[in-house]
């Protein structure tokens, strides 16, 4: 579930900095809004077209970015066939086609970890050391949490299905949420235990005391 | 780090991953409008409505800022930068202002919140105020006007109401037996 479509490689595409390409992300989007046309959309594909070659992504990687969208763009389509034409119906799909290429090339060659740590990386010079701190202890806590969440999950319905209760929404997704924050809120007490610097008392903010 | 903080952090990351554990759940396909309805729209009113606007809102930030960093966690698997430019891209985004405004909700009910006000902040937060935001970037993108995603949005609602009904009783539940909210 945790596994990012990274397609390992050592071309230039790959080894631009994680920034600098979201960076000619944005830009390249706007442009495609800025200057509408055949014209610029064709560039536009070329250039990812060239893109995706330098880096060696297969063309099942580049439809498999796209499928996700294929039905609403479809209907899209078939929304503009009716209010223009079909040459207009195609043109907005086929943006909408590669700016999602586009994007994806971004995802299918920086590794999850690189752009994380890029972005912590950006936000530390602009907050202070203890915001990004707490940032990159909020990144790792959720990927933490999650094969957690799952298990608590999982327990909750087989009490359910052992007590011989349905499988209902409001029965699984209450006691699974506050189970969740029990464990959470052990988790900031462990955190807090352990961590130097001046405490502000033993106390946790809801009034109960560190065991 | 105070206490306070540390708790808030905890907070927020737990609910971004409830937010991808809801990912896993296989949409249900609707009988009568034949849309898929999947269970992530129930984490972004949940987590307004039990962890109040601020850190309902970072919750999602932080939830979008691991999937545009590409990890597979909306449901059906999809992930990656790719999400924010498809047509959907606005409602990913406007997750973000319909937690804030189910929490700020939430916390103005508080001292007599109900299973009516509750689900009425669901609606508000994470239905009109989500589509709100989603609808003008599909006409924008798909060039179609807003009269026209707005009626393209519409087989959703029901799905979404059904949402807010069970993330309504889940919040006042919630509420109740283990209160995160502090009445202000």
């Amino acid at each position: 579930m945790l596994t990012s479509d990274y397609v390992p490689g050592d071309s230039a595409v790959h080894r631009a900095r994680p920034l600098i390409k979201v960076g000619l992300l944005f830009v390249f989007c706007t442009w495609l809004f800025l200057q509408e046309g055949w014209l610029s959309l064709s560039v536009a594909g070329m250039a990812l077209a060239a893109l995706l070659a330098v880096a060696r992504i297969p063309p099942r990687m580049v439809f498999a970015a796209v499928r996700p969208a294929l039905w609403v763009l479809g209907l899209i389509f078939l929304a503009q066939l009716f209010l223009a034409d079909w040459r207009f119906a195609g043109f907005v799909v086929l943006r909408f086609a590669v700016m999602i290429l586009a994007a994806s090339l971004l995802t299918l060659t920086t590794r999850t970890s690189d752009l994380v740590e890029a972005i912590e990386g950006a936000l530390s010079q602009f907050l202070p050391q203890r915001s990004a701190e707490a940032i990159s202890l909020a990144l790792s806590l959720c990927l933490r949490f999650i094969p957690r969440v799952r298990d608590i999950f999982d327990e909750v319905k087989n009490a359910q299905r052992a007590r011989g209760l349905g499988t209902s929404w409001r029965a699984l997704v209450t006691p699974t949420i506050v189970r969740a924050l029990k464990s959470a809120d052990e988790i900031a007490r462990a955190i807090v235990a352990r961590s130097p610097g001046p405490a502000d008392g033993p106390a946790m903010p809801d009034g109960r005391h560190v065991r | 780090m105070t206490n306070e903080k540390t708790r808030d952090i905890v907070l927020i990351a737990l609910f971004a991953a409830i937010m991808a554990v809801l990912g896993v759940f296989p949409p249900i396909t609707l009988p009568l409008v034949g849309v898929p309805i999947t269970a992530q729209s129930l984490g972004v009113m949940l987590a307004g409505g039990i962890l109040g606007a601020r850190r309902g809102a970072l919750a999602m930030v932080l939830f979008l800022v691991l999937v545009a960093a590409g990890l597979p966690l909306l449901s059906g698997g999809r992930g990656g930068f790719a999400v924010f430019l498809g047509p959907s891209g606005g409602f990913l985004v406007g997750w973000i202002v319909a937690a804030f405004v189910v929490g700020l909700m939430v916390e103005r009910f508080w001292p007599r919140l109900g299973h009516v006000n509750a689900f009425a902040a669901c609606v508000f937060g994470g239905i009109v105020v989500l589509y709100a935001i989603g609808i003008p970037w599909i006409a924008f993108a798909a060039e179609i006007s807003i009269a026209q995603a707005f009626v393209g949005s519409m087989p959703f609602v029901p799905g979404d109401v059904i949402k807010a009904v069970i993330a309504a009783t889940v919040i006042v539940t919630v509420a109740r037996s283990y209160p995160v909210i502090v009445s202000r």
